[in-house]
């Protein structure tokens, strides 16, 4: 089993895209939520607690320490063995996981519905009576450890990535990978996941999300039995953080081995705020732009770049409208062809943008994301994993999981001057980040040869 | 790509108690397709997916990646309409069209909504009948295959998975790449596309899926629309048998961090009455996550790696038995030695019982979770449909899971699984 790990995950449009007006909610009495949302399609359940914790939320010296904690929950509480509850959901027959982003951790039980409440009441235990002996923390900082190798320090790409956050965001804990940094995780102690635990694992900091073939009065009535006693604790008031106003492009080269280079481009742009109406417009703009450039075979830089051109094996673009630090940036990413440097397709992908400033979208392509929009809803109704997932992002967040509702109607809204506007306000060169990997040859004592690099 | 791999073996092995409850109505084709029918109205979503014999085992050495570049080339352009335009005629009625690809199999998956079945099941039959197989396209398309088999050869994990399969198989197909060799890409032009799918896309060879949204009535004229476009319906070539007798252990330097280890031998195909006794074992063994032998010694007890893993993967011919790890290269030697002890003892002296009861107890309890979904369904009868599984398989699945003995599968791996014979590979060494 992997532990996840959700970066860009609201990158493509049919993530919002499910009108969900049945889903129910309380609050106990320590301040957990509960929410839940019924689907008798199959006789399954999924059962997801979300804390409002993660990288976001680390200090210099201590990043990685969310994700550490995700690994150390599965090692036991004051009455089980580390991994006893593995055993338990697995006798179950069912499925479990977890998974740690910049603005939350999450952990999952995929069950036969009548299982539900052995997820509770594992959940509830180690919620609030997780042990960290320091012989278990030595062993499984050595697996996160070989997590980042494996995620981060062999994968150019991701080498790429984490070094494009870092030069965006310098003040913002976004800039901070989630892994964290291997000097942090080789200088991290129990006492230090202890630390985070205590910080942060109230139940007033943790929503509990059910989807799937259940009775929603009766998870409400599980969730008291096995939840409302756990003492609540006050979390610690979060200081808004903010990235100052970049003034002047960022760029940077990152060396590794590979044959191909790469191009991670991006500029820092707004996100819908926890109102759901803060930037709505600017938000649903870049949101529809993500769609017309890029996420199928017919988007524009595909089309242009890659297809027609032949000038980039592949181009993608990403935005996030959603976060609970509130930063975003709208990115492209790219893999010249031969022949084509770095800088040349830096070159080719903002001529895209600027070409849609100067002649706009049409209403063809306008048309097309609310298609994908709207049959994405259908879709996506066939996933009970999907649905809780989709709850518990949005309120760990900090925005109402009802801000869906509409979610069809703003993108309709979009008009082609929205988008213009968006990209000449903030697609300039002084709030540009460029990273670009220049490829190393496997073998050190062989220089590289035969396509061009761009410094 | 190893972790590819386990979702589609998890996809392939894993069945479901509710079978009873979901009624696979099946029909074969006046041409000889095999089709089978999940009706379901609770959504608006009509899900259909077909497979071809046309994997990668259909590759010579010579033309290696043709088998990938056919199917590939399916979806991009057919009936003289355009790559674009075919890509936006999808799009324009929110349906999704995709693609997928394995050493034996080529297949091809259509999600439309309901009310607009009819024209997304007319373009879908397009794409399956008459795909363009444009010049510009093809020339394009090589280029990017080329790259990215290019840009595979700096990755450890790609260059030690091709290095095993190459190992374990020697000069059979199997050991081709499926995205064929840089050489071997170059050389693919029009004309071999065109013969690959005359000799490879047979309606006699094809299985068609359908779950959803749809009448038994409208399923049945889809089926016979489908199956009846394509070129010919000859017997399909037989695959070679695979011939392992040479034990290797390779070692490639990698200036990666970690060193990736593969170790196992080619062991059992489709349809083996073996097969459902191993798997229960391999889920004890290494298959089963963190509740496995193989997790528990290596990352649990050590925290040697990240990931550790073996599977049994059925081919139509014998597929591998495989067992995979990335560690921190002066830990591999170490780790190797773990992951040997592990298997040596457990085919020395099979599960506990209460280790049985535990598999058991996943594989029925969880049953349910395998069939969840619209799409869930489409899959595991997708894999039933291709290797031709018997109606039952999912209602008789449990009951088989629930009678297999801890003496059975010490005596099935024992008999099966001869250590002396694993092959090794690894990236990355020191």
């Amino acid at each position: 089993m992997n532990f996840l790990k959700l970066v860009f995950i609201f990158c493509l449009t049919p993530f919002l895209a499910q009108a969900d007006q049945n889903v129910q909610e309380i609050t106990l009495k320590n301040g957990m939520r509960v929410l839940v949302k019924e689907d008798h399609r199959s006789p399954v359940v999924v059962s997801m607690v979300w804390y409002r914790a993660g990288s976001l939320d680390e200090v210099n010296g201590k990043t990685g320490v969310a994700h550490v904690l995700e690994h150390m929950m599965f090692k036991g509480t004051k009455t089980t063995k580390p991994g006893e509850y593995s055993e338990i959901v697995a006798a179950a027959g069912g499925r479990e996981n977890a998974f740690t982003g910049a603005d939350y951790t999450a952990y999952f039980q995929r069950l036969e519905k009548s299982k539900l409440p052995i997820s509770m009441k594992m959940e509830a235990d180690r919620m609030q009576n997780l042990v960290i002996t320091e012989e278990e923390f030595k062993k499984e900082i050595s697996v996160v450890m070989e997590e980042r190798r494996w995620r981060t320090d062999d994968k150019p790409k991701a080498q790429v990535n984490e070094l494009f956050n870092s030069l965006v965001f310098r003040a913002h804990p976004y800039g901070k990978p989630i892994v964290g940094w291997m000097n942090d995780l080789q200088n991290m102690t129990y006492e230090d996941a202890i630390e985070w635990y205590k910080m942060w694992y109230s139940p007033s900091n943790a929503i509990l999300v059910v989807a799937g073939d259940v009775d929603t009065k009766q998870v409400f009535a599980e969730a008291r039995k096995y939840f409302s006693k756990i003492p609540a604790y006050e979390i610690a008031k979060r200081k808004p953080q903010f990235e100052p106003i970049q003034n002047g492009s960022r760029r940077a080269v990152l060396k590794a081995p590979s044959k191909l280079p790469y191009i991670q481009m991006g500029y820092p742009t707004p996100t819908l705020g926890k109102d759901g109406i803060t930037n709505k417009k600017e938000a649903f703009a870049l949101e529809v732009l993500v769609g017309i450039l890029s996420g199928t075979s017919s988007s524009r830089l595909n089309q242009n770049l890659v297809k027609k051109t032949s000038r980039a094996i592949n181009v993608n673009a990403g935005y996030s409208m959603l976060s609970r630090g509130g930063q975003s940036t709208f990115e492209m990413y790219g893999t010249p062809s031969e022949k084509v440097s770095v800088v040349e397709l830096e070159k080719y992908l903002k001529l895209e943008l600027k070409n849609i400033v100067d002649h706009g979208v049409t209403g063809i392509e306008l048309k097309r994301v609310i298609t994908s929009v709207i049959a994405g809803e259908v879709y996506q109704k066939d996933s009970v994993m999907g649905a809780a997932m989709q709850i518990g992002q949005l309120e760990t967040m900090g925005y109402s999981h009802k801000i869906v509702d509409d979610y069809i109607d703003n993108i309709k809204k979009v008009t082609s001057k929205d988008i213009q506007d968006v990209i000449e306000k903030y697609f300039h060169d002084d709030a540009l980040t460029v990273v670009t990997l220049d490829p190393q040859p496997l073998d050190k004592n062989k220089t590289p040869k035969g396509r061009p690099h761009a410094h | 790509m190893p972790i590819k791999v386990i979702l589609i073996s998890m996809l392939i092995f894993l069945a479901n108690s509710a079978s009873a409850a979901l009624n696979i109505q099946h029909w074969k084709s006046s041409n000889g397709a095999s089709i089978y029918f999940i009706e379901n109205h609770d959504l608006p979503i009509v899900d259909i997916n077909v497979d071809f014999r046309a994997g990668s085992v259909r590759d010579t050495k010579q033309k290696s990646g043709l088998a990938s570049l056919t199917n590939h080339m399916m979806v991009l352009g057919s009936g003289g309409i355009n790559e674009e335009d075919l890509a936006n005629q999808f799009i324009d009625i929110g349906a999704q069209l995709n693609s997928s690809f394995d050493q034996d199999k080529s297949g091809f998956s259509l999600r439309t909504l309901s009310e607009k079945r009819r024209e997304a099941i007319d373009l879908f039959t397009l794409v399956l009948h008459k795909p363009n197989f444009d010049n510009q396209t093809i020339k394009r398309e090589k280029k990017r295959y080329i790259a990215s088999i290019t840009q595979s050869e700096t990755m450890p994990e790609s260059i030690a998975s091709k290095a095993f399969m190459k190992v374990l198989y020697g000069e059979h197909p199997y050991a081709l790449p499926g995205s064929g060799e840089v050489e071997t890409i170059k050389k693919i032009g029009k004309k071999d596309l065109q013969d690959f799918y005359k000799n490879n896309y047979l309606s006699n060879e094809l299985s068609i899926v359908i779950v959803g949204d749809i009448s038994r009535e409208e399923a049945e004229d889809l089926a016979k629309k489908i199956s009846i476009g394509f070129p010919g319906s000859k017997i399909a070539e037989e695959i070679p048998l695979v011939n392992y007798n040479e034990q290797q252990d390779i070692k490639i330097s990698h200036p990666s961090k970690q060193a990736h280890l593969y170790y196992g031998a080619p062991i059992i195909k489709r349809g083996d009455p073996d097969f459902l006794t191993l798997y229960l074992g391999n889920y004890i063994l290494g298959g089963g996550g963190f509740v496995s032998r193989l997790t528990q010694e290596i990352r649990e007890d050590r925290g040697l790696a990240y990931s550790v893993y073996s599977y049994f993967m059925p081919f139509l011919e014998a597929g591998p038995f495989q067992i995979g790890i990335q560690t921190k290269k002066d830990q591999v030697e170490e780790a190797k030695k773990i992951i040997q002890k592990t298997v040596s003892n457990f085919i020395k002296n099979g599960p506990t019982q209460k280790e049985l009861r535990r598999a058991k107890d996943f594989m029925i309890g969880g049953f349910p979770l395998r069939l969840d979904s619209n799409k869930s369904i489409l899959e595991y009868v997708s894999m039933m449909a291709f290797y031709k599984y018997p109606l039952d398989y999912l209602e008789t699945f449990t009951t088989r899971i629930d009678r297999i003995t801890a003496e059975e599968i010490k005596s099935a791996f024992q008999r099966r699984v001869d250590m002396s014979k694993f092959s090794t590979v690894i990236v990355g060494s020191e």
